[in-house]
């Protein structure tokens, strides 16, 4: 399907001197005359390509990628769901695609008036009492959390050095927290997948600022001792941090706040429908607890005295800024629009279905593949192929490389790390019962290939596997004429 | 295997007393698991390191590994043609693709190194 | 409405599959002390023509630069979009794809990043790029902690006064925690002076970080600087204009070693903020710390030509707390966006961009001196964008700006650093006419204030 491309020169390659696209006519203003230590001599090699050049160049390249609008992409702890297409219609109106960051607030009440909207359903989603939607993605919104519980302990006199991470976390837990200048302790899972209540307790003390949990975690379980390791936590004077990249499973039917959470991000690009744009932006949100609040990010969007909207810049024990400008007000007012549409039943419907699709396709593969620790599963799963790799040397690998053969995107593999082999599974809830049913078929059908094949998987893309290690032994960056 | 004239530590490295200093490399265990390596960072000459303390990298496509130093001691010489091609180490981990030389502390001890018997022992209940 | 596919009669079929009486069921693990009893309290749910005829009500009470003349700058520019920056870039495939860890099902996207990191290089004389960080105040923070990862170095680090506040106040939000100082180099000038940066750099400085053309619009001694700088052992961090590079030299002929910039001027949309695009590249020797994706060339095993995500040990789902940056996302759509943009512009239109928005914001700047209404506050060369000093009789900035909204013009930023100061910013998308419309509508201001004060 993707060989009908008509080339895959890159764009250096296709240049041809002289060839012109967008042109900006002169000014007819008198030339201006800067200094030559400040003139390059020419403008930079750039290619030189034809408008229709561009067109096929960029629609062959959009055929080479598998994306949500053409194929089932069941990629674990991305939350891969449907991204509406009114959202793009409606972010592209010139009142919200071209305000300047710094126009005067009375300017932009629109605006204001959605992202305040904004923050308010955060913090009522979360269970939390404010929310600063300035992180550019959740991993910003990370360090700014982290950010805001080291100023918090800072100004009540506290010194408390360590954020402790369990072991099945993502990789941006540990990072933000080195960043954010704390030294990050390793807490052990228990064989049933949660949090070791014994391991953490051993590392709990008075030099604890925060525990960083997901909940439902990595491996798509609820841990049932959360109310326990919260008041843990809360005991030893430390906080606890909710990573929200597994929200889906949640929306109206638990709170973090209500749990016992202190402050969490969202993930607006993978929960409330971003959408990915091939690796970003995203949008990273937080919600904090009322003592956290002064902490938060600066500004936020208030009401003032007439009832408008305004920034609030003078926020005196604010992190101040983790970037330039308000946020990524883009996915922002996406994620908006999402929760205008669902509103509180269709918000809770999201997490059921969600919840519904992982079960259901969990209980087609559960007799064809070892899913260790799968009873219960919220909105995802984690299957292991350790089983195959030692009776026909499959791997998790081989099945996702022969599932993009059939039409699917593969699952996320080799996360988390705390299961063999690991394909981590999350059909989100906007896909049907028969995508599921034949997705499921597929899969087993690959166990039963033969291992040869796929070993050799894929074989019908635009290309077969990579060398990886050439490409980090000898890195190629750029292109470079011959 | 595991040649019977080096000592080893339990982070996999193994030592060669060679006049007044020690040759350090990663064991033909640890290369194997780490799969195909592609970069490998070591401390500079003169580096002062510490048993049992990370002094570099290794990496592969998609995993870094701590070099952990096995005696306290100063950095003699690094194994430059290593910069050039990290696959020596998986070639010939014993050999050609040595990492430092470390010339030991004062005080410094091998002691608390295993024998080539005692490794494999470690690494086969692995 | 939830975008929900399954039937009801479907959801009963797949509950008896899998053994479950209800959807409650499904939640046993969650402990019924932390279930949510009750509807969250947000507004209820929308058809989409009535999200529609909201989000245009909505929308209407924003002005924007299609309905006012806009000479704001400080960081965000009015640059004209290409139609097919916004045509191409929005195909489903690309909008609904994700991060490329799926080489072959993803080589669209891996190479359109592969042509960004080359076009970034090409643009700013650089020797790597990467796939793109969240925006340039990120970016700088970035850049720094990049720096004190490769000299080790924790004396403080040297920021010009001139730098755009806001990337300022990120560098001091990341690095609260963390050890090295920050030094702020005041500049008197306007710009900073090579005989400052002389005094206070010494062999502990990690980096030096200085934005050209910088907050006020005016151009930096930069070649001088990084000399400088690179005497000590430092890192020279430049903040760079994409736009400009049609005209001014670039970081890699000016002597940096990282390069930073706001990239929103290719083909972004100012939309309040972001997303925008932060763009980093370095020297060759520096790639091991750079921060965020990279893209690299390699062969399949038919030995095809393809691209993969490469050096990922950088990255911190391997490095974990050793990774030199938590960035995780990086601006791929935007990154596509730009990519498209600087195609269409090409060299000749890149150049033929730089240099109206050069004659523009000179022409500006001329007619209001003429008109009396103010003067240049520092006297240095300038790009697109310019702090004006308003003169006597002229209202502050901040009461200029607001008056002008009426006639139709965004006026420009009032500089923070006095209220007196307007910074006003001219690109190629402005017409003669707005320009000399501007100029009128600001000096008129004068006039009023005058008759005013004499009542």
């Amino acid at each position: 399907m993707m060989e009908r491309n008509q080339s895959a020169d890159l764009l250096f390659e296709i240049s041809k001197p002289g060839r012109r696209c967008h042109r900006v006519p002169p000014s007819g203003l008198p030339a201006v005359g800067l200094d030559s230590r400040f003139l390059s001599g020419g403008s930079p090699p750039l290619p030189e390509v034809a408008e229709l050049d561009l067109v096929r160049h960029y629609t062959n390249l959009s055929a080479r990628n598998m994306a949500i609008d053409s194929n089932f992409y069941p990629l674990g702890s991305c939350t891969m769901k449907y991204n509406p297409k009114r959202h793009e219609r409606l972010v592209s109106l010139p009142g919200l695609a071209s305000p300047h960051p710094l126009q005067p607030d009375k300017t932009v009440q629109g605006m204001l008036a959605i992202l305040f909207e904004m923050q308010e359903m955060l913090a009522e989603i979360a269970g939390l009492h404010a929310c600063s939607l300035q992180p550019s993605a959740g991993a910003q919104g990370e360090l700014a959390a982290l950010l805001v519980a080291a100023a918090y302990f800072r100004h009540r006199g506290e010194n408390r050095t360590r954020v402790l991470v369990p072991d099945s976390a993502h990789g941006t837990n540990p990072a933000s927290a080195a960043i954010a200048g704390f030294d990050s302790v390793t807490v052990k899972s228990g064989d049933d997948g949660l949090v070791d209540l014994a391991d953490l307790e051993s590392k709990l003390d008075e030099r604890t600022a925060v525990f960083m949990i997901t909940n439902p975690n990595t491996l798509g379980l609820f841990d049932h001792q959360i109310l326990d390791i919260t008041r843990k936590v809360h005991e030893k004077g430390g906080l606890v941090y909710l990573d929200g990249a597994n929200m889906n499973a949640i929306l109206g039917i638990a709170r973090p706040g209500d749990f016992g959470a202190d402050m969490m991000h969202y993930n607006v690009h993978k929960t409330f429908t971003g959408p990915h744009g091939a690796g970003g932006p995203g949008s990273g949100p937080i919600a904090v607890r009322d003592m956290l609040e002064p902490f938060l990010p600066s500004p936020m969007v208030i009401r003032d005295e007439k009832g408008g909207y305004c920034l609030q810049q003078d926020r005196p024990l604010s992190i101040g800024r983790v970037r330039a400008f308000f946020g990524n007000v883009g996915v922002l007012l996406r994620g908006w629009m999402y929760l205008r549409t669902l509103g509180p039943n269709g918000l809770r419907e999201v997490s059921e279905q969600a919840v519904l699709n992982a079960n259901y396709l969990l209980t087609l593969l559960r007799d064809h593949i070892d899913v260790p620790k799968g009873a219960g599963c919220m909105h995802e799963f984690v299957a292991s192929a350790k089983i195959l790799r030692r009776e026909k040397r499959v791997s998790a690998m081989d099945i996702a490389k022969r599932l993009l053969d059939k039409g699917y995107h593969s699952p996320t593999v080799y996360f988390p790390l705390v299961v063999a082999e690991a394909l981590m599974i999350e059909p989100t809830e906007t896909e049907s019962q028969e995508t599921l049913e034949r997705f499921a078929e597929v899969f087993v059908s690959i166990l039963r290939e033969d291992p040869e094949t796929l070993h050799e998987a894929p074989h019908d893309l635009a290309i077969s596997r990579p060398d990886e290690v050439a490409a980090t032994k000898q890195p190629v960056l750029r292109w470079k004429s011959a | 295997m595991n040649p019977k004239d080096l000592k080893y530590a339990k982070s996999h490295e193994w030592v060669r007393v060679d006049g007044d200093t020690c040759v350090v490399g990663l064991t033909r265990f640890a290369v194997d698991q780490l799969t195909d390596i592609t970069y490998i960072e070591l401390p500079k000459v003169g580096e002062r390191v510490t048993g049992g303390e990370g002094m570099g990298e290794v990496e592969s496509v998609k995993a870094v590994s701590d070099i952990y130093a096995p005696l306290d001691g100063e950095i003699a010489a690094v194994n430059d043609a290593l910069s050039m091609d990290a696959s020596l180490v998986s070639r010939d981990p014993y050999g050609e693709g040595w990492l430092v030389r470390i010339r030991p502390a004062k005080d410094g001890r091998l002691d608390h190194l295993m024998s080539a018997e005692e490794y494999t022992r470690q690494t086969e209940g692995a | 409405m939830s975008y929900i596919a399954n039937t009801s009669s479907q959801q009963e079929a797949m509950l008896g599959k899998i053994g479950k009486k209800s959807v409650a069921d499904l939640f046993e693990t969650v402990p019924k002390a932390v279930r949510l009893d009750r509807p969250l309290r947000v507004p209820p749910a929308l058809s989409e023509m009535e999200l529609t005829s909201l989000v245009a009500k909505l929308a209407g009470r924003n002005r924007h630069p299609g309905d006012l003349a806009c000479f704001m700058g400080a960081g965000a520019y009015d640059h004209f979009i290409p139609a097919v920056v916004d045509t191409l870039s929005s195909r489903g495939e690309f909008v609904t794809a994700y991060t490329p860890y799926q080489a072959e099902a993803s080589q669209g996207s891996l190479q359109v990043f592969f042509e960004f990191q080359t076009l970034i290089c090409q643009l700013t004389g650089m020797d790597v790029a990467n796939a793109s960080l969240y925006e340039a105040g990120s970016g700088v923070a970035e850049a720094v902690m990049m720096a004190m990862s490769v000299t080790s170095r924790r004396g403080p680090v040297l920021i010009a006064g001139t730098v755009h506040p806001h990337y300022l106040a990120t560098l001091r939000t990341y690095m609260a925690n963390l050890e090295p100082e920050i030094r702020v180099l005041h500049c008197p000038g306007g710009y900073l002076e090579p005989s400052r940066l002389e005094a206070e750099v010494t062999e502990e400085t990690p980096c030096v970080v200085v934005q050209h053309p910088n907050f006020d619009g005016s151009l930096e001694e930069v070649a001088e600087l990084s000399r400088i700088a690179k005497a000590k052992g430092a890192l020279f961090v430049q903040v760079f204009d994409p736009l400009s590079l049609g005209m001014l030299k670039g970081p890699g002929e000016l002597g940096a070693d990282i390069a930073v910039a706001e990239g929103q001027g290719l083909g972004t949309p100012m939309s309040f903020g972001g997303p925008y695009l932060g763009l980093m590249a370095c020297r060759e020797s520096l790639v091991r710390k750079l921060p965020g994706r990279l893209v690299g060339q390699t062969v399949d095993r038919k030995g095809k030509r393809c691209w993969v995500l490469a050096l990922q040990t950088r990255e911190q789902h391997i490095r974990r707390e050793k990774a030199t940056s938590n960035i995780c996302t990086n601006q791929g759509l935007y990154a596509i966006r730009a990519s498209i943009h600087l195609a269409a512009l090409g060299p000749e239109g890149l150049r033929e961009t730089a240099r109206q928005c050069l004659e523009k914001a000179h022409h500006l700047r001329h007619l209001l001196v003429a008109k009396k209404v103010g003067e240049i506050a520092h006297v240095r060369p300038f790009f697109k964008e310019f702090r004006f000093r308003l003169g006597e009789g002229m209202p502050a900035a901040a009461e200029c700006v607001d008056r002008l909204l009426e006639k139709g013009f965004l006026a420009g930023v009032p500089h923070p650093e006095n209220p007196r100061d307007l910074l006003i910013a001219v690109t190629e998308s402005r017409t003669l006419e707005e320009i000399e419309g501007f100029a009128n509508a600001l000096s008129a201001l004068r006039a009023t204030a005058g008759k005013g004060a004499g009542q």
